[in-house]
């Protein structure tokens, strides 16, 4: 078992009310940062490490889509495809990340560096087309730009 | 034409992520104020200003307050959390509060806990907002080292992971327990049962970000601002088929035509091109046509259009949009967010969107779209969430106000729109699941 992950987790646990599980999404953050992912394994160290079973967490982890219960690539491009960045162009945009990636929405590519996928409405639907690059938002994107935010992340 | 800023109030100057900046501009004197009125005071000040709740549900701020039960009739701790979950397509109004003004959303957290005696506050923000949680940690960090404006009470922030639902405030609170984010049972209501089975207040944060101004200039000044029953000032989130998309501070009684066109506000739509629809409030909420954008933009007026404010989430389109597209879209991501609790919503989201498709392919019978509207009717009103039945009124309400446009999808064999439309294609993440594990699915 990871040491340090044990450890944080409990700094996170004790922030919250003894005798809750509140700090459950926390405690899988933490994991998946460290992982990548949420493997069986990971999900069974934050159940030793919060007192809940395996189940439980992946019963929690499995409601809420921006925890990974597969690999996912080193970096993650998700592309708003709600209605307004959908009216911006958004379509194009995620098109041009397939080109440029070679793999389409929902997959990694082949060497195992990113992962593409489309997402819904994330809160930017005036600077459409949002990119959320690792998370951080790119506003205003349009196809020509995947080329360039591709390479950044070569 | 000028506009009140009172949430927003000094960000052209000013950058308020700075506690010097905010103090420097009379930031955290209203705390001080409250903390001098004493809790019912306040709650009474709130209950003059007539202000109601900005994440869409319009409750009145005040009233919700003094819902929360004295320590002698319930000694659990009182908890306050905000909901900082916007997730509603077309708002993206409390990222830029929490990004430009933390210090007087912060302010406003600390008001509102002095006001219904919370020692504990929770912000749940939603996880997608990494930018905002990070100035909003920053800015917190910042009032460790003032004790006097940190009083007795904690700040936490804790981040969702993705799930449009946690937006339902009790949704939000079995999230905040570490659970699926499903909705509950209502009754008891949260004043009563919420976070911890404790008495709990839950406020959006553009609620909260107003509470310092209104306890700064006195309920009764505030509640001059705007209208009857829409007092003071929204941010507007404008975005869609608009010169310039963005968060726009106004009094309500606007009209919606003003909004999109004026200059300094949306700027009018690109090329001139005439607009075909108007989404109001959110995609929850039922659609205007082009010709009804002389409505006033506050609560009551857009009630006798049958639609609301919501979140305040203008979405504009123009007259290249299909509207059998936009009901793909929009059920595609009702269907994706239905968290499963209850049936008529789960399933009924999922038949939405497939005979939708069947029309916008061409491949759908007549009876097909009184089957789509019966679907509609038969979720609405049997859940235990708003969810699925603004999911069902605002499909319904396309197709009632453009139902030639439908007919034309049956009696043309597909879509007359070609894809000149926006939204023709579009990939939403329910299709890219489906699209991906097709083969898993149907057996060879």
């Amino acid at each position: 078992m990871g040491v340090a992950l044990f450890e944080k987790i409990q700094e996170i646990r004790a922030i919250y009310p003894e005798g809750t599980q509140s700090a459950l999404l926390p405690a899988l953050r933490l994991a998946q940062e460290e992982y990548g992912w949420l493997s069986p394994d990971a999900l069974r160290e934050v159940a030793d490490a919060l007192d809940l079973t395996p189940a439980m967490c992946k019963s929690v982890a499995s409601f809420y889509d921006q925890f990974n219960l597969e690999p996912v690539g080193e970096h993650l491009v998700e592309v708003c495809t709600n209605v307004s960045c959908a009216l911006y162009g958004a379509q194009q945009v995620l098109e041009a990340f397939q080109d440029e990636l070679g793999c389409r929405a929902g997959e990694t590519t082949e060497d195992g560096k990113v992962t593409l996928r489309t997402i819904e409405c994330l809160g930017g639907c005036g600077w459409g087309t949002i990119v959320a690059v690792d998370h951080a938002y790119r506003k205003g994107v349009k196809p020509g730009d995947a080329a360039a935010i591709v390479k950044e992340l070569a | 034409m000028s506009h009140k800023q009172i949430v927003m109030a000094g960000t052209d100057a000013r950058d308020l992520t700075k506690l010097a900046e905010y103090e420097a501009v009379g930031g955290y004197a209203s705390l001080a104020k409250a903390r001098a009125l004493g809790a019912e005071a306040i709650t009474n000040e709130l209950m003059t200003s007539e202000l109601r709740g900005r994440g869409g549900a319009f409750f009145p701020t005040g009233r919700k307050w003094s819902f929360v039960p004295s320590p002698e009739q319930n000694p659990n701790p009182h908890y306050l959390v905000i909901n900082a979950d916007e997730s509603e397509p077309g708002s993206f109004k409390d990222n830029e509060i929490i990004s430009r003004v933390p210090h007087r959303f912060i302010e406003g957290c600390l008001i509102t806990a002095h006001a219904v005696l919370a020692k504990h506050v929770y912000v749940y923000i939603r996880g997608e907002y990494l930018e905002p949680y990070e100035i909003l940690v920053a800015a917190l960090e910042e009032l460790k080292e003032r004790p006097d404006l940190r009083g007795d009470v904690t700040i936490i922030v804790h981040r969702g992971a993705g799930a449009y639902i946690c937006g339902e405030e009790t949704a939000l609170l079995d999230s905040l327990e570490g659970k699926r984010g499903q909705p509950r049972t209502k009754p008891p209501f949260p004043a009563v049962a919420g976070l911890y089975a404790s008495p709990t207040v839950v406020n959006n944060v553009e609620t909260i970000a107003t509470v310092p101004a209104i306890i700064e200039m006195g309920g009764a000044e505030y509640a001059k601002l705007g209208v009857p029953n829409s007092r003071g000032t929204r941010l507007i989130s404008v975005s869609g088929h608009v010169e310039r998309g963005g968060n726009y501070e106004v009094e309500p009684g606007i009209s919606l035509k003003d909004l999109i066109f004026a200059p300094e506000l949306g700027g009018g739509v690109p090329g001139g091109r005439a607009i075909k629809a108007v989404i109001p409030g959110g995609s929850s909420t039922v659609i205007l046509t082009g010709d009804e954008l002389e409505v006033g933009y506050d609560f009551d007026s857009l009630l006798a259009k049958n639609t609301a404010m919501g979140s305040a989430g203008v979405i504009v389109l123009d007259d290249r949009v299909c509207m059998v597209q936009l009901g793909i879209r929009v059920s595609e991501f009702y269907e994706h967010e239905s968290c499963g609790k209850c049936t008529p919503c789960r399933e009924g989201t999922r038949w939405m969107t497939q005979i939708l498709r069947k029309l916008e392919a061409g491949d759908a019978s007549e009876h097909e779209l009184d089957l789509l509207l019966s679907v509609c009717d038969r979720i609405n009103g049997k859940c235990l969430c708003p969810l699925g039945d603004t999911a069902a009124m605002a499909i319904a309400s396309y197709v009632e106000k453009f139902r030639d446009e439908f007919i034309a999808h049956l009696n043309g064999g597909g879509c007359p729109c070609g894809d000149h439309s926006p939204l023709d294609g579009v990939l939403a993440p329910v299709a890219q699941h489906i699209h991906n594990h097709a083969s898993e699915l149907v057996p060879a």
